[in-house]
């Protein structure tokens, strides 16, 4: 793989930080006026998620990750693994539970996901930001209470347990934010 | 988006750049202090091992662009011109980001029989002139460092210095030298720390002095008569009580090379000329130079340095 100098990490660039896959957040140039320039960079771990500060020497290189991130097809879950397909391709990956982590609450099969491959496998799974589920089971609707503002839990047919406002119903279909697991209103068919 | 031909700045910050020029000159030229211009494409590049000079290529009229008129200034100094100020461009190689630019703008002025701490006031003076209201505080380098990163940097030991870089997360300063490591835990640990407006930090380490005499501080310990100055946690300013010494001048030039060499960058030739008047006689005088650009950044709260310029080196 290419190796990138601190001179081209631009936030998205994918690097290799201590054997890790990393996507680098932010790049800042420093020079004090009479000492080395250096750089401070913000860096994603792609596997754990964790956000890394590190000061690099301003010519240092990092070697490229191979990563990339592929629009797939979920297509189901075998209970060890969940399967995508490439809609071109259709070429199946197995993404294991580590790679799917929280994205697992929000998959409906046939649903586009962006799924990263790290050295051609599966890292992680990100969801549409927006997906439409059904409500499996919740207390009964409070019929015309719109105006409260309170809400009760509601267990969706992916298993998430979202908070819905109080009128909503069993069976109902309703849209969620996946980033931040909040009830965005009735699904609109 | 708009066309790339056009200036990157408006009118209103035209006229303000203007302005601080113009408050520049009107200041220092009030105060006795004449206006040179020296040549910013000179014979020689400094030796400094951090500033990488731009090397003009035609063997007719091959030599350097500067990165500072200090030099030249110097010259001056030592022919006897008294109080001299320089407004002009400086050029350093490879510095982008959002506080360089290649080319700046640098305003640069030497005080015959004055030392450090009289040319700090002159310069909170000055900045006071643009900005009334704004605060101004003084200490020494060694008190900012010890309050923020809890070690002594005059009397840490490398080792010390080592293991607290890499414990900020700069692992790759493991077998750097002390000046390199003071630098970045004071990126890291004590810039952002540090109270806004103008703060002036003096007496550097030893290690950084840059071309400043050294003495012995009041604990005893060996520091340099070198001062920097930050608006607004930028770094803004840096100033000498300068030396004046030939022989101390060449051993300085022969350890920057020697570290240029250890770093793989290519060797400079030492300006002959400048030791030539140093031996000659350089007076007793403290030296300021100041970044117009990143002034008028704070001044006007602009958030990168590229948008205090008509064209900007992205927009040349």
């Amino acid at each position: 793989m290419a190796n990138y100098s601190t001179n081209e990490f631009r936030s998205g660039l994918k690097v290799m930080f201590e054997k890790e896959p990393c996507s680098i957040l932010e790049n800042e140039f420093v020079k004090p006026g009479k000492g080395q320039a250096f750089s401070r960079v913000k860096l994603r771990n792609l596997k754990t998620g964790r956000v890394l500060e590190k000061t690099f020497k301003s010519g240092e290189s990092l070697e490229a990750a191979d990563v990339m991130d592929t629009d797939m097809q979920y297509l189901y879950n075998d209970g060890d693994f969940w399967y995508f397909m490439e809609p071109q391709t259709f070429e199946q990956h197995q993404a294991d539970e580590k790679a799917v982590g929280e994205a697992s609450q929000w998959l409906r099969e046939q649903d586009v996901c962006v799924v990263t491959l790290y050295n051609g496998a599966p890292l992680s799974v990100t969801p549409p930001n927006h997906v439409d589920l059904e409500i499996l089971e919740t207390d009964p609707g409070l019929r015309g209470d719109t105006a409260t503002g309170g809400t009760k839990p509601a267990i969706l047919s992916t298993g998430a347990v979202i908070k819905v406002p109080l009128f909503l119903e069993q069976n109902e279909v309703v849209r969620v934010d996946t980033r931040t697991g909040e009830y965005l209103g009735r699904a609109k068919d | 988006m708009e066309g790339e031909w056009r200036a990157a700045i408006d009118r209103p910050t035209l006229e303000y750049r203007a302005h601080v020029m113009q408050t520049m000159r009107t200041f220092l030229s009030s105060r006795g202090v004449l206006e040179v211009d020296v040549p910013a494409l000179g014979r020689h590049a400094v030796t400094d091992p951090h500033i990488d000079s731009i090397a003009t290529g035609d063997f007719s009229s091959e030599g350097f662009l500067q990165s500072s008129p200090e030099f030249y200034m110097k010259r001056l100094l030592a022919s006897g011109s008294g109080d001299i100020f320089s407004l002009g461009k400086a050029f350093r190689a490879g510095e982008t980001g959002p506080r360089h630019n290649v080319e700046f703008t640098l305003l640069e002025w030497y005080r015959v029989d004055w030392d450090e701490h009289q040319l700090m006031a002159e310069l909170a003076d000055l900045v006071t002139h643009l900005w009334p209201e704004v605060g101004s505080l003084t200490l020494s380098y060694g008190e900012a460092f010890e309050q923020h990163v809890q070690i002594n940097p005059h009397t840490a030991s490398l080792t010390q210095l080592r293991l607290a870089a890499v414990a900020q997360g700069a692992e790759r300063w493991h077998d750097e030298s002390r000046a390199n490591c003071l630098d970045v835990l004071f990126n890291l640990c004590v810039e952002p720390l540090l109270p806004r407006g103008l703060v002036f930090l003096y007496d550097y380490p030893a290690c950084q002095a840059g071309l400043s005499q050294l003495y012995q501080n009041r604990e005893g310990q060996q520091v340099s008569r070198r001062f920097e100055v930050y608006l607004n946690n930028l770094e803004l300013a840096n100033g000498y009580f300068e030396l004046t010494d030939a022989i101390e001048q060449r051993r300085r030039f022969d350890d920057d090379l020697a570290a240029r060499i250890a770093s793989d960058k290519p060797p400079v030739a030492q300006d002959e000329r400048l030791l030539q008047a140093l031996e000659a006689g350089l007076p007793s005088c403290a030296g300021v130079a100041l970044g117009v650009d990143r002034l008028i950044m704070q001044l006007l709260e602009i958030p990168t340095i590229d948008l205090t310029m008509p064209f900007n080196w992205a927009r040349r």
